[in-house]
């Protein structure tokens, strides 16, 4: 009797449970097919040769295999009037995340720290100021921002969109890293205190080695904007100084003569590379930051 | 090692009174614990100590010099906090020896440093552990190693037990206090547990409302209470504590313990001090501790009188039995031999000892001495 009782439930076995796995994989590998379509089209393209794309057929295997229009796309295709492929766009757009990246993290790690370690008067309506920052749309400080940077003498130079990048990147970092050492036990800052440690030995030597996974999640976040970018790419550079993004469009946009797809394709691969390293190899540092954040433990 | 003298220290947060003006001051090898329940500010009166916290008002003197105005980690004190506050991103070597680092000791002093309390902890074998592959008590141990390295002119303890299970809270109480006895160091200790305060104290100082009820040797706490609240907040069982009225009969005083409709309870008083004496005619509240009540022995002498009482409750602790007693229409707790031979429900004759007896003014709860 007491046997029957704890027995599984039916539901969990059966005929009808086989139905089910059934309809939800069949469900599962149907959009993952429509996902990944686009991608593949995209591979197979950037892998044939011209005449093969204007034959039709779409998702046939290249019969010709080519590299040809990766090369092409790197060293030779015309950005507007340039044609010297997209590799110096690339590394603009790497100077651009690096550099952003880098400082926003930093400057988000150092406001988080002191917003939560070193309270004082008109912390809490500071930090909101800050957190309004991250529900300004970008096309509102499109002007304002143009002014400042003519100003400044950065228009269209990459230490501009650094700048702009960081600006408007600090408060989404400055949120992570607040909420992220609000629940940082104070006690560990004021034994670090008593051991002679002062303002920045306890950020450097105490907080910092335990931020691991924050500053992947503001990394990762920070990387994804600042590369996916095209707004402020197309607001504030011009010509040789224009991140990926902008030189992507360039390239699709210009019409000498016949369209290059398989060149189009390779360039927009190369330009989505490095986001999909991140998520490939970062992701779950972003999922596990997200949850140190929320749940401590 | 040095002395401490906090001299009227006041903390306010805005409208409220945390700290109410406390003066104490600790000698040398002195081990003081600041107790009370929580909100009373004993912990907040550590932060000033340690300099954590600023006072509003006071000041505190380490070896008869002024530190208000130090930074913590000039004060020279080390301190032991309740969750330990271990580094988590350092290994155990790493923590005890990290003020040394801070204060640019060189590396081979470290070593030998961090080597002779390890020794004196027997935590040698975890020096290379993080925290996290720690256990409760392995940590309570690397925490106190952290202060000992530092040869602190004085310790300070914020509820260092109170994470620990059971057990293992008694044996680091112990270990606690040999290792006072043995560094003879200033400490200052914060619980809100009575009975750490009275195992390890040579001094305790009751906290509340930001107030100090009373400073005394844990004896003193313990038998000659300054008032209601520190009656009521030492000892396990509290003391029982019963409204009465004082008469004066013949050739002296009787204590006359009634609860509405229940049958008085009259006990005939040994000569009284005058203040006392004063309260001849009026209420006052009486207060006996459990093991000044015993089972009957049917002599009445100078100091002891026998009174018939119902059990309510026994208790029985192994050592000794707890009996809750309706005496005179109150109940009160007794202290008893474990043979103790009655039921809850039966009648029986018990012992008041008489010397134990204290009297609370009803009005404000002041000891009458």
């Amino acid at each position: 009797m007491a046997e029957a009782t704890w027995e599984t439930p039916k539901m969990a076995r059966g005929r009808g449970n086989r139905w089910s796995r059934v309809v939800i994989y069949g469900l599962l590998a149907f959009f993952a097919l429509v996902y990944l379509l686009p991608l593949v089209v995209m591979l197979l393209t950037s892998l044939k040769p011209l005449p093969e794309i204007y034959a039709g057929n779409m998702i046939a295997l290249p019969q010709e295999w080519t590299i040809e229009p990766w090369r092409k796309a790197w060293e030779e295709v015309c950005v507007g009037l340039a044609c010297h492929g997209i590799k110096g766009y690339f590394w603009n757009s790497i100077k651009m995340a690096f550099f952003g990246v880098t400082i926003s993290t930093a400057v988000g790690a150092l406001n988080g720290y002191v917003l939560t370690k070193w309270r004082f008067r008109g912390d809490s309506l500071l930090f909101g100021l800050i957190l309004f920052g991250c529900f300004i749309p970008f096309q509102i400080v499109l002007i304002p921002m143009a002014t400042i940077l003519g100003k400044l003498g950065l228009a269209s130079s990459t230490t501009g969109l650094v700048l702009v990048h960081v600006t408007y990147g600090i408060a989404f970092t400055t949120l992570f890293f607040r909420n992220y050492y609000a629940v940082f036990p104070d006690e560990l800052v004021k034994a670090a205190m008593m051991d002679g440690a002062r303002f920045w030995a306890i950020f450097i030597r105490i907080l910092l080695p335990s931020s691991g996974p924050i500053i992947a999640v503001s990394m990762i976040w920070q990387f994804t904007n600042i590369w996916n970018d095209f707004l402020f790419g197309a607001s504030f550079s011009t010509g040789e100084s224009a991140p990926m993004t902008v030189a992507l469009n360039n390239v699709v946009n210009t019409s000498t003569a016949e369209r290059e797809y398989n060149v189009h394709m390779a360039a927009a691969i190369i330009a989505a590379l490095p986001t999909l390293m991140v998520y490939v190899f970062g992701g779950r540092y972003f999922v596990r930051g997200l949850m140190a954040g929320s749940v401590k433990g | 090692m040095s002395s401490l003298e906090l001299v009227s220290i006041k903390k306010r947060y805005g409208d409220l009174d945390i700290l109410k003006g406390i003066n104490i001051s600790v000698d040398a090898g002195e081990f003081l614990v600041l107790v009370g329940p929580s909100g009373c500010g004993k912990s907040t009166l550590l932060n000033i100590i340690a300099g954590l916290d600023t006072a509003t008002g006071g000041d505190v003197r380490i070896g008869g010099r002024s530190v208000r105005d130090d930074h913590p980690s000039e004060r020279d004190i080390a301190m032991v906090f309740q969750s330990y506050a271990l580094y988590p991103n350092m290994s155990v070597a790493q923590n005890i020896s990290f003020g040394m680092e801070m204060r640019k000791v060189p590396k081979e002093e470290r070593e030998v440093a961090i080597q002779e309390v390890a020794k004196l902890l027997q935590i040698q074998h975890l020096l290379a552990r993080r925290p996290g592959q720690l256990s409760g008590g392995q940590r309570q141990r690397v925490a106190m190693g952290r202060a000992l390295v530092r040869k602190p002119k004085i310790f300070l303890f914020d509820e260092p037990l109170s994470n620990l299970d059971a057990q293992l809270r008694l044996d680091m109480r112990t270990e606690i206090k040999k290792l006072h006895q043995r560094l003879a160091a200033t400490i200052v200790y914060v619980t809100h547990d009575q009975i750490e305060a009275m195992t390890l104290a040579t001094r305790i100082a009751v906290m509340r409302y930001g107030e100090l009820q009373q400073l005394g040797t844990p004896a003193e706490v313990y038998s000659e209470p300054a008032n209601l609240f520190v009656a009521g907040f030492m000892g396990s069982p509290r003391m029982n504590l019963v409204p009465g009225t004082l008469v004066q009969t013949g050739g002296g005083l009787t204590l006359e313990i009634q609860a509405s409709d229940k049958p008085k309870l009259a006990i005939a008083l040994p000569p009284q001090p005058p203040a006392v004496q004063a309260y001849a005619g009026r209420d006052i509240i009486a207060g006996l501790r459990a093991e000044a009540i015993s089972h009957g022995s049917g002599s009445q002498s100078g100091q002891r009188r026998t009174v018939t009482g119902t059990v309510e409750v026994t208790e029985p602790t192994g050592a000794d039995t707890l009996a809750v007693l309706m005496l005179g229409g109150h109940e009160m707790t007794a202290r008893l031999q474990p043979d103790f031979p009655l039921r809850a429900g039966q009648q029986g004759e018990f012992d008041i000892d008489l010397a134990k007896l204290v009297f609370f003014d009803p009005d404000g709860g002041k000891r009458i001495k």
